[in-house]
């Protein structure tokens, strides 16, 4: 052997344990870079003065009271997909199809909204709805959990084509359901009678949508961290055999954690077609089936910190559409700046995790 | 009658195409344990700068193109812009070891930002009503064999289409031979099992991760450069390419991780996505049922590879797994 080894300079190991403080210091510093990077990216390809840009952002989403609660409900709507992905992810089952069974719980709401809009009074159709859009949520996500628990089927990829089964078919009902004819949209469902719409709250359109969110998330808060299920939950995410190992049955498990996650996706189905948009379209997620996965992740799957974390998003989204419409730049300009922040706050967990030391000289 | 056969099975293989390129480069990086869900962001965006290039270029040649320059430029560029894309990709989940998913989700939303922003922003410019039109690009992308036409439907089916339907062909053929055939394949496919053991055989696990995630996005931009060259005719809209990028990755599972399966699954896809145009009576909710089969179908070639356990049909061991050399 006449080549020599040269010895790296660096060399990575993996961090025993980090003080929070340091950790959420290392997050602060990556989105203050994360935020300049975005700025210098707006000042690259527009000329315009960063200032002014994150100045536009900030009234984009806090700018007058109605932008106010537009961001809290958009919010609120984000948060609440991201409260039904969490228990999955921390029992380490991929479900990205969060979209689907959001739409799903869309369509059972539209359905019910549509087929018993003027035969039932309005109290009694929102109950119908909610147990409709809960039971089409949960259906949609138990069939892949099933199919995982019993034969191991990869649930990532299932999910994934769910979604589009579910959206595919959205814009099925959306042609057969359409007002008016020849449109392919079927239009503000009940709007003489608001049959089946949330109630106002104090003058708040939103508010209800606000308050089951918020219940929710305390709810979450509480099951995953003082509740036997939540316990059990982190078992089986950390391992598997450990779980079987001391006697928890982890096919029952898998499948009544994603039961419990479509069930919240299906309330956020309810909340976009009852409480917020009162029509269905294959859009009607928005998304936010994939954002709230990143949204969960961000947050170290804490539902408390996905306030924080969904606010960010969203922030990002209506902060970015107020300069597109400003500065008059192309919309598409909220995608690419979120993309930036999350690639940098994905990028920090390493530093989080890992330390780089140097190598030292032997001899 | 055979004159419809033709014309359909053309059409198929044109919609199929860029799902042929996407699933091939999605392949290849799984195969080295990557689930790379930014394959649909890394299309638009090999799109788009195939799309800028060619701009570019055809407003420097004002009208006077060079054929050989007007292709060599738009598919060097796209090849860099998705290169560029999937390396984003390759140092978060290689070196940085981060989640895959959310990092593939994160690509996803940047690629199409980057795609409608750049686009629609020329197309604003400099477009007209809205849409940028590339059509000189797109004339020279889509020249056939000059005989296509005077062999009728033989013609039509096998001949009629611009040279990159062929390249993709010729990549699954010549990825499929490399990955059964060669050490290099070999290699990659013992990195995407088990990267301890590759490791520990002595193979650099990195170098293949970065270059199987490198490549397969290379070949997965093409994809969407074929569809705006070929496809839509040098049209850029914005969102345009819809969820093909999605259909792309299912189209790996239908392939059961085979490109050579891929070639004859992309043309079915294709047909499926098509098929309404060609049954009469259907009417337009029916076309939306139509276009939920290719999704059905391949969670039914998911769900039935699962059940019979094959070792030859399961996804790559470590699919979506991150590599540290000192976790045990």
């Amino acid at each position: 052997m006449s080549k020599k080894l040269r010895e790296p300079l660096f060399h990575i190991a993996k961090r025993t344990g980090i003080p929070a403080w340091k950790a959420w210091l290392i997050r602060g510093a990556t989105i203050v870079a994360a935020l300049v990077v975005c700025a210098l990216f707006v000042v690259m390809v527009t000329d315009l003065n960063p200032l002014e840009v994150y100045k536009a952002m900030f009234s984009g989403a806090f700018g007058t009271t109605r932008k106010i609660w537009g961001t809290a409900q958009n919010t609120a709507l984000l948060l609440c997909i991201s409260l039904a992905v969490t228990p999955a992810f921390k029992m380490r089952f991929w479900n990205i199809g969060a979209e689907g069974q959001v739409i799903a719980g869309c369509i059972a709401t539209t359905a019910c909204m549509i087929l018993f809009g003027n035969k039932v009074p309005s109290a009694l159709l929102i109950l119908i709805m909610a147990v409709a859009s809960v039971a089409a949520g949960v259906i949609w996500a138990i069939i892949p959990a099933i199919f995982k628990a019993t034969w191991n089927t990869n649930e990532t990829l299932f999910t994934l084509m769910m979604n589009y089964i579910a959206i595919q078919f959205a814009s099925f009902l959306c042609t057969v359901w359409e007002n008016p004819a020849g449109s392919a949209h079927i239009g503000v469902i009940n709007s003489a009678t608001k049959n089946g719409w949330f109630p106002d709250l104090f003058g708040q359109k939103y508010l209800v949508n606000i308050l089951i969110v918020a219940v929710l998330t305390i709810a979450m808060y509480v099951y995953l961290k003082y509740s036997k299920h939540g316990y059990e939950i982190a078992v089986v995410g950390e391992s598997q055999n450990t779980a079987r190992y001391v006697g928890m049955n982890v096919k029952k498990i898998i499948i009544r954690t994603m039961a419990l996650s479509g069930a919240i996706c299906g309330v956020a189905g309810l909340i976009i077609v009852g409480g917020t948009d009162h029509t269905l379209s294959p859009e009607s997620a928005r998304g936010h089936g994939f954002t709230a996965i990143m949204v969960s992740w961000l947050a170290k799957f804490n539902p408390i910190m996905m306030i924080v974390t969904s606010l960010l998003i969203i922030f990002l989204q209506r902060g970015a559409s107020q300069i597109a419409q400003q500065f008059r730049l192309n919309e598409a300009i909220a995608d690419i700046l979120t993309g930036i922040i999350l690639f940098f706050i994905i990028g920090c967990e390493f530093f989080i995790h890992y330390e780089i030391k140097r190598t030292h000289k032997e001899g | 009658m055979l004159s419809t056969i033709a014309l359909f099975i053309s059409r198929a293989v044109v919609q199929g195409i860029p799902l042929l390129f996407g699933s091939t480069g999605e392949i290849i990086t799984e195969k080295s344990g990557h689930l790379n869900l930014g394959i649909p962001g890394v299309m638009y965006v090999g799109a788009v700068s195939g799309v800028i290039g060619a701009f570019f270029y055809e407003k420097n040649a004002a009208g006077d193109l060079n054929p050989f320059l007007a292709v060599v430029i738009p598919l060097l560029s796209s090849l860099l812009g998705s290169l560029v894309m999937s390396m984003i990709y390759g140092f978060l989940t290689i070196t940085l070891r981060a989640n895959q998913n959310v990092t593939g989700l994160a690509l996803t939303t940047f690629g199409v930002g980057i795609g409608n922003f750049f686009g629609g922003s020329l197309a604003t410019l400099y477009g007209q009503g809205g849409a940028l039109s590339l059509k000189a690009t797109s004339d020279v992308f889509k020249r056939s064999l000059p005989f296509a036409g005077k062999l009728g439907a033989v013609g039509q089916i096998f001949f009629s289409y611009g040279f990159m339907a062929y390249l993709a062909i010729l990549v699954a053929v010549v990825v499929t031979i490399v990955l059964r055939r060669t050490r290099v394949g070999l290699n990659l496919r013992a990195v995407g099992e088990s990267p301890a053991t590759a490791d520990a055989a002595g193979i650099n696990v990195t170098r293949y991760k970065y270059g199987a995630v490198g490549i397969g996005g290379m070949i997965a931009g093409l994809g969407g450069l074929y569809f705006i060259m070929d496809y839509t005719c040098g049209v850029w809209s914005n969102g345009g390419f819809g969820d093909r990028g999605w259909l792309a990755i299912a189209l790996v599972i239908f392939a059961i991780w085979n490109p050579d399966i891929g070639i004859l699954g992309s043309v079915l896809f294709g047909g499926l996505y098509v098929v309404y145009l060609f049954i009469p009576g259907l009417g337009r909710s029916s076309q939306e049922l139509f276009k939920m089969l290719p999704y059905v179908v391949t969670l039914l070639v998911l769900i039935v590879t699962s059940l019979r356990k094959k070792r030859e049909t399961q996804p790559p061991m470590s699919l979506g797994l991150s590599y540290f050399r000192e976790d045990r």
